[in-house]
């Protein structure tokens, strides 16, 4: 059931779960705001006891009550899984928090399709979209445990609300890559004939490791790394993507409305040029698998990226498996 | 009964009339089944100030019933948060009092208008406030209709598991809702026992007895450790006998005959001229 696993290292939930015991620890204006996701059990927040709060199964009113203690002077960081927390508490992030612009820290586990096996009620396949559309609300998709620590620390001063996505199980460190500025686009690699933009672990670990593949065939492709998908860094991709004849985005999201429309939406203001769109195809993935497993099978994978830009820009195959004629369905369903 | 309170009343209703005459209407009948309720919580028992609207120790007010912001806005104009001249303006460009309440209201506190938000806000104010250690209440008034929402009993039951008593809810149940009675969705018999189940300490007065609202306003919470709610039997279009108990209350925009009957209406009704 469960494909090979790259597990080393916490898991970006964990990370984030003992980053926030320690800043809450030193800072007396921050609470912890549960839903009964386990997450905080048998953690002792000492002093900051008091400053957990734990709602039950109860997502709508857990931000609305977020909003409330926000509006009452405090800052709240908030936890549910990724899905719960962009369609079914929807409406209350939009009006209670969004709306009134209150520093409301939600942290949404379970991104993506990290919940694996456990079916589509469970995977968060359209929370990047939902959440930037709302105006105000920064969205932040963390690499690796290091990186969920300092998104973690950034976000205890940012005025205004945040959704960051995390994963579930233990994420590789992304190593040698310093550590992330919200709102800033991180290069990675330099390149000018291909530029790849990727957020979140796997996808940003297959980014890299397929411009890798690519640099072996003699193509110069650079990476970056868009951990803030808003407000979003059109500076730097404009900047980044210069004369690239092709831009491909990788994510674990829906085709529709993530990183890859992110990225549409500037280069056809700003720098018109070809797209190509590496995602989970917009269908609900409802067949057993991990994460690792169904990401694979959506090319969203090393040699799934390498495909896809060599089919792009009509190269032969030889260096690995061809992808062109599903990757052409896929663009054309 | 408070002469203040009842005077608050009366000019309230008279501003909610003014008002559903101006080009967008307003929603007449759910506006003045409230008014009362206001009256008594801004004339007697609210600890609020409109000289220093963010004092931390303040009692704050929601109204989870944001489609009657007219009745709200009137409130707090005749309380000196806002003009009063500001009503005429009511829906016309450039003016700040929108259809459902917003935070550029002076005395507004939270925007509302999607039922269904404020007993999960006025929770959070609620234990905003009491970790900060401030004695402040929190004062939410929800519609009988808006209890359909879901969203409402899980607040509700949040709020009994965390001891929460310095929430007061307070029910308009004026029995009726846009299309017709609420009792096609949800016996208004049960009401009290829904609240009862969910952990709350319930009262049940005369939504338009001041005596009575002062009594049970200015005594809650009731029970520590226990939320309070009040369901306040109410008339919807209560004021207005051509109009009350009656569903087409619920939205109207007055011609100017109607209008000028409405406040004939409302100068008999204060007066204690029966129909």
């Amino acid at each position: 059931m469960t494909g090979p696993s790259e597990a080393t290292g916490p898991s970006t939930r964990h990370a984030y779960r003992d980053e926030l015991v320690r800043l809450m620890a030193a800072d007396p204006g921050l609470l912890c705001l549960d839903s009964d996701t386990g997450l905080f059990s048998g953690i002792d927040f000492g002093d900051a006891a008091a400053r957990y709060l734990d709602v039950g199964i109860a997502e709508h009113t857990l931000m609305g009550v977020a909003a409330g203690l926000a509006a009452g002077g405090w800052t709240p960081f908030v936890n549910t899984m990724a899905t719960f927390a962009a369609t079914r508490a929807l409406e209350a992030v939009k009006i209670d928090i969004a709306y009134n612009a209150l520093p409301v820290r939600i942290v949404a586990t379970h991104g993506g399709v990290s919940a694996g096996h456990l079916g589509p009620t469970h995977h968060a396949l359209e929370d990047l979209a939902v959440m930037r559309a709302l105006p105000g609300v920064t969205v932040v998709v963390p690499v690796d445990a290091r990186s969920t620590e300092s998104v973690i620390r950034q976000l205890a001063s940012l005025p205004g609300p945040a959704y960051v996505r995390l994963g579930r199980k233990p994420t590789p460190p992304l190593d040698g890559v310093p550590l992330p500025v919200l709102g800033r686009v991180q290069p990675l690699r330099a390149g000018r004939q291909v530029v790849l933009v990727a957020c979140g672990p796997l996808p940003t670990r297959a980014a890299v490791a397929a411009a890798e593949l690519l640099a072996g065939d003699g193509l110069d492709v650079g990476v970056l790394h868009a951990h803030t998908l808003a407000p979003f860094d059109t500076a730097t991709l404009v900047g980044a993507v210069g004369d690239a004849e092709l831009v491909v985005t990788v994510e674990e999201h829906w085709r529709t409305g993530g990183l890859g429309s992110v990225v549409a939406e500037a280069l056809c203001e700003l720098a018109p040029r070809r797209l190509a769109r590496v995602a989970v195809a917009d269908r609900f993935v409802d067949t057993v698998g991990s994460q690792e497993q169904i990401l694979e099978r959506h090319h969203v994978s090393p040699t799934g990226v390498a495909g896809r830009v060599r089919a792009e820009l009509g190269l032969a195959a030889d260096r690995g498996p061809s992808h062109a004629a599903s990757h052409r369905k896929e663009i054309h369903p | 009964m408070s002469v203040e309170a009842r005077a608050l009343a009366q000019r309230v209703r008279e501003h909610v009339v003014d008002v559903c005459a101006t080009v967008e209407g307003g929603h007449l009948g759910g506006s003045l089944s409230c008014v009362d309720i206001l009256a008594v919580l801004y004339g007697a028992v609210l600890r609020v100030d409109p000289d220093r609207p963010d004092d931390p120790g303040r009692d704050v007010f929601l109204l989870s019933k944001g489609h009657a912001a007219i009745a709200l806005y009137a409130t707090l104009a005749e309380r000196g948060f806002l003009p009063r001249g500001e009503l005429a303006g009511y829906g016309v460009l450039g003016s700040r009092l929108t259809g459902h309440p917003v935070r550029a209201v002076p005395g507004v506190e939270l925007p509302t208008g999607s039922l269904g938000h404020g007993l999960a806000l006025g929770l959070g104010l609620a234990l905003a406030a009491r970790l900060d250690g401030r004695s402040g209440r929190v004062v939410v008034l929800l519609g009988d209709g808006e209890l359909q929402e879901g969203s409402c009993w899980e607040a509700a039951t949040v709020a009994a598991a965390h001891g929460a008593d310095r929430l007061v809810a307070v029910v308009d149940r004026n029995d009726l809702q846009q299309t017709g009675p609420t009792a096609r969705h949800a016996p208004p018999e049960l009401l009290a026992d829904r609240w009862r189940a969910s952990g709350w300490a319930v009262r049940e007065v005369d939504g338009h007895d001041h005596a009575a609202l002062l009594d049970v306003l200015g005594g809650a919470p009731w029970e520590p450790g226990r939320p309070s709610v009040v369901i306040a039997r109410t008339v919807k279009g209560h004021g207005l006998p051509f109009v009350a108990g009656r569903t087409h209350s619920h939205y109207a925009t007055l011609s100017p005959r109607q209008h000028a009957k409405a406040r004939r209406a409302l100068d008999d009704f204060h007066a204690g001229r029966r129909p």
